[in-house]
């Protein structure tokens, strides 16, 4: 056998990522933070920097692709995940992720964002929630609170919001995580875990608008309040968090309930978290903790479930079987099938 | 089986006749597409040429036995040339006092009136808004009116078999279909094997369909109700292969051979809308040709998704109509704006918003020229008959794949369920589609474009060295930088507009059917092309100097069109809208042309235009 010398492997880096084009998000923009998270994380996947398709739709997160050295297709608002599954589902070779806000996502594009997760089409959702229209000047978005005084709504919204994750979870997505953009290493893993799963990864990523909506989640990211108010998820591992971390989550009866350890509460009878649970009933739970008095943010992997095949995987797999029962099509046999006549 | 094919023939000698039009008219519920369609294949197998015209309601099932449930299927075939499914009846049946009420105007004079009278008891004549019996009050006297118990003699025939009565009333359609089978000499193996076939797994209802449709001829036979046959030779067509075809199978067919010459998957996404449906229909059922089949969430969903797959490489397709086509105005753009190669086919019906679902028009020719937002050309193509929608299929991909667009094809509800006699082409006959992907990333600029047709380049995601962005913002030529200078802008809408009409030197010159120059030149498009060339021929014959051109290209228009309109004193457009073409063409010509309009959700017939012919160029004995 002869030795065959391939040429040296040089691994792609972060630098590999970036594109020669000016990014034109406002200075401060919490955009920056992914951006340079995802340019991080890209190269340590062991995926061909030409085997990326980087989709959006519109919105300040929307110009996503043109930063990101990669194939990428900036489309029209709200569509993304419909194009991306055609992209994904005829070449489900390629790594596509989405960048999208809570507009471009959850308002015009809320009917593809849950059919894109209900199909579970192996696409990455970077879902920028900065609750709030950026781009076009700061009108109340889907994910904005009760009564926000913006320039569509000077007497206060009169719009329930809903949760990016619990609408993601009622989709029966098969990856639900939430992130925030100045919580650089937490966003990376999450990043991470989301890249290694199979299906549609849906991420919320908290992202601070400061221009239309500055301090949207100051009270999550403020170094003070982030023990107190934010529980971080790990698989396997009990909910607790505070500065000490000597609170944690327990259930009782079907409810969740804060207790404070060490005062007759052993960790062993709090909840441990089980992302990988096939019905996404707990994970709904989660989703919706923050809205209870007192309660904390859970962010992290709240749902990584891959026992779903993916609809990539499906859509071809079904045209292979026909291939295989049928042979492959024969043109002249199909131009000609059912019932023909000779005219001599 | 054998014993079917072996019944008596007719007593004496059948009549022999050119051609005839029958029509099916019955509930919804009745199977008049089926009985139809069944008698439609038997006498396209035997030769003759055809022309069809389903025509049902856009109710699924109306309340049986009223008036907007009824459902008909007419059918012109005949020994000569066929080229709409004909203006009057010579035979109609009907199933029910609704179905006569509906339909009675349309029979000619002595006309042949099956009906079947088992149902015109008080009630139904209630439901069909009928206060005295037409049978019995000499209303029509005119017609040769042969009354027969349908349902009485069904369940008789089938009564040993011990089906259930539904399902034994249900089988009256096939009792109907084997009288005509008599009255017009025709073998019933196609439909026997048609029945074998579909009830596969139900042996009683094989039984009982077959046995239905024996006891109507037989009944003919018997009690020699007619008095006289009929007799239709084959017709004269070009030698060769055929199959009877709809315009919508015709698409379908006309997609995976495209898909075919041209090396690339199908991908369809598309969301259900009548009367485009069918498509979607035939499509998913070819995946051994591996075509990819996506019934989206919406019609945005269709297109954007098929945008995606064409970005990554498929010959990418979305089928729809009307309102569909409305909502995916804006993803036409995006496909513009990106450059990437997209047929949208439009199968048109009556609007506007939901409109006629079921009927047919060709009111979007200006949706499928304008209809977006800013300066977005297409190129649009149009099917004229059922067959033709084969190969517009393969034109509307070929150049969508040329010139990097996207392509709208339109078709419209007549064409889509009609039928005609399609010669099958040799598969080595058909040209193949070169389509070239980029893959030298040296020089590679995502929309550096080939000088010849504009086209920029094709570049996949996964061709290593051709990363790049694309978007639907403006874009710098060349670079496909992001680019909002006013200079730019402009030469980047010259460019795509320069690129579409730069179709028009490869689309072949209009030659107009009929007389070269003279007194009136016919300019229309669509599915209006058999009642036109069946009233030119008529017209022609009396002596009138008549051209005809039937455009398949309306975007770009063939180059030498203006010049044709000159060689004409006069110019007719008939079309099944308000004047849509004739906007155009007055704007685009500044020719004094004349509209035909008819906006009621059917076809011309041929009269109307003749009757339209001679009011301009008067008549000439």
């Amino acid at each position: 056998m002869s030795t065959v010398t391939l040429p040296p492997i040089t691994p792609l880096t972060k630098r590999d990522f970036q594109t020669d084009q000016e990014v034109r998000w406002c200075p401060g923009c919490g955009d920056y933070a992914i951006l340079s998270a995802v340019q991080a994380v890209f190269p340590e996947l062991g995926i061909a920097r030409e085997n990326f398709v980087v989709v959006s739709g519109i919105g300040c997160s929307s110009r996503f692709p043109y930063y990101m050295n990669t194939f990428g297709f900036h489309t029209i608002h709200g569509r993304a995940p419909a194009v991306a599954t055609g992209i994904k589902a005829l070449r489900p070779d390629l790594e596509v992720w989405l960048a999208t806000g809570d507009g471009d996502a959850l308002s015009i594009g809320g009917n593809h964002t849950i059919h894109m997760l209900r199909r579970n089409v192996g696409i990455k959702v970077l879902l920028f929630n900065n609750k709030i229209y950026g781009l076009t000047k700061g009108q109340y978005s889907p994910t904005s609170e009760f009564n926000k005084k913006t320039k569509s709504t000077p007497f206060g919204s009169v719009d329930r919001p809903f949760s990016p994750l619990s609408l993601a979870i009622g989709a029966e997505a098969t990856f639900v995580a939430r992130s925030v953009d100045v919580f650089q290493s937490h966003l990376k893993d999450t990043l991470k875990h989301a890249a290694a799963h199979k299906g549609s990864a849906f991420v919320e990523i908290l992202q601070n608008c400061n221009i239309f909506n500055d301090g949207a989640w100051f009270s999550l990211t403020e170094r003070d309040a982030r023990s107190e108010q934010v529980v971080q998820l790990e698989h396997g591992k009990p909910l607790i968090f505070g500065k000490n971390r000597d609170k944690g989550i327990r259930m009782k009866g079907i409810e969740m309930e804060i207790v404070q350890l060490g005062s007759g509460v052993a960790e062993s009878e709090l909840l441990i978290h089980d992302a990988h649970h096939p019905e996404p009933a707990y994970a709904f739970q989660l989703s919706q903790m923050e809205k209870r008095p007192g309660f904390p943010t859970p962010i992290g992997v709240l749902r990584a479930w891959n026992d779903q095949p993916r609809y990539e995987d499906v859509i071809n797999q079904q045209i292979k079987d026909v291939i295989a029962k049928r042979g492959a099509g024969n043109l002249t046999k199909l131009l000609r099938a059912g019932d023909t006549w000779e005219v001599k | 089986m054998s014993t079917l094919t072996e019944l008596p023939r007719p007593k004496h000698k059948p009549e022999v006749i050119d051609k005839a039009v029958i029509r099916f008219a019955g509930d919804s519920g009745d199977g008049m597409q089926i009985t139809g369609s069944q008698f439609t294949n038997t006498v396209a197998l035997y030769g003759n040429d055809i022309a069809t015209f389903p025509d049902y309601p856009a109710e699924i099932r109306a309340p049986a036995g009223t008036l907007p449930g009824v459902s008909g299927y007419q059918l012109h075939f005949s020994s000569s040339d066929v080229y709409t499914p004909g203006d009057a009846v010579d035979v109609l049946i009907a199933m029910n006092p609704a179905a006569l009420k509906v339909n009675i105007a349309d029979l000619k004079a002595n006309g042949i009136l099956i009906v079947n009278s088992d149902s015109f008891t008080e009630n139904d004549l209630r439901k069909a808004q009928t206060k005295v019996n037409p049978l019995e009050d000499h209303s029509l006297d005119k017609y040769r009116l042969f009354s027969v118990e349908l349902e009485r003699l069904t369940r008789r025939a089938l009564e040993h078999l011990g089906l259930d009565a539904k399902s034994v009333d249900r089988c009256k359609n096939f009792f109907a279909l084997g009288m005509c089978y008599w009255l017009y000499n025709r073998s019933m193996d196609s439909t026997v094997r048609w029945i074998e076939e579909k009830f596969k797994s139900k042996p009683l209802l094989t039984e009982a369909n077959k046995l239905a449709l024996k006891a109507g001829y037989s009944y003919c036979e018997a009690t020699e109700a007619f008095q006289i046959s009929y007799e239709i030779p084959p017709a004269q067509l070009t030698p060769g292969l055929y199959r009877s075809l709809s315009g919508n199978q015709a698409l379908a067919l006309g997609f995976v051979t495209a898909s075919q010459k041209s090396g690339l998957r199908l991908f369809q996404g598309s969301y259900p809308i009548t009367p485009a449906s069918d498509i979607l229909h035939e499509l998913s059922q070819y995946k051994d040709f591996g075509v990819m089949t996506f019934q989206a969430e919406d019609e945005i969903a269709a297109i954007t998704s098929a945008i995606g797959a064409a970005y990554a490489g498929a010959l990418a397709i979305t089928t729809t109509s009307g309102p569909g086509m409305a909502l995916k105005t804006e993803a036409l753009g995006l496909a513009v704006a990106v450059e990437i190669p997209l047929v949208i086919c439009n199968i048109q019906r009556g609007g506007p918003s939901t409109g006629l679902p079921t009927k047919t028009e060709q009111a979007d020719l200006l949706q499928a020229l304008f209809g977006r937002n800013s300066e977005a050309p297409i190129p649009v193509l149009a099917a004229s008959t059922p067959a033709d929608c084969f190969w517009v299929a393969l034109e509307a991909a070929r150049i969508a794949l040329k010139y990097m667009v996207p392509v709208i094809l339109l078709s419209d509800g007549y064409l889509a369920n009609g039928a005609e006699p399609w010669q099958i082409p040799n598969v080595s006959d058909i040209p193949e589609i070169p389509v070239h992907f980029a893959s030298d990333p040296e020089g590679f600029l995502p929309y550096k474009r080939d000088p010849q047709t504009l086209a920029r380049p094709w570049a996949v995601p996964g061709t290593k060295g051709l990363e790049h962005r694309i978007g639907g913002l403006e874009k710098q030529d060349v670079t496909g930088n992001i680019n909002y200078e006013p200079l730019n802008h402009e030469n980047m809408v010259r460019i795509r507009a320069a690129k579409v009409a730069g179709i028009a030197r490869e689309i072949p010159d209009a030659e107009p059917a009929g007389d070269p120059q003279g007194d009136l030149l016919i300019l229309a498009w669509g599915s209006t092309q058999g009642s036109i060339t069946a009233a030119v021929k008529t017209q022609r014959a009396k002596g009138q100097k008549i051209g005809h051109v039937h455009l398949r290209y309306l975007n770009p228009l063939p180059s030498n069109l203006g010049n044709v309109i000159k060689r004409y004193k006069k110019v007719l457009v008939p079309e099944l809208n308000m004047g849509q073409l004739l906007w155009v063409l007055r704007a685009k010509y500044l020719v004094d042309a004349v509209g035909l309009n008819k906006i009621q959700g059917r076809p011309f017939k041929q009269a109307e235009l003749e009757n339209k012919i001679d009011d301009m160029i008067g008549t000439r004995s």
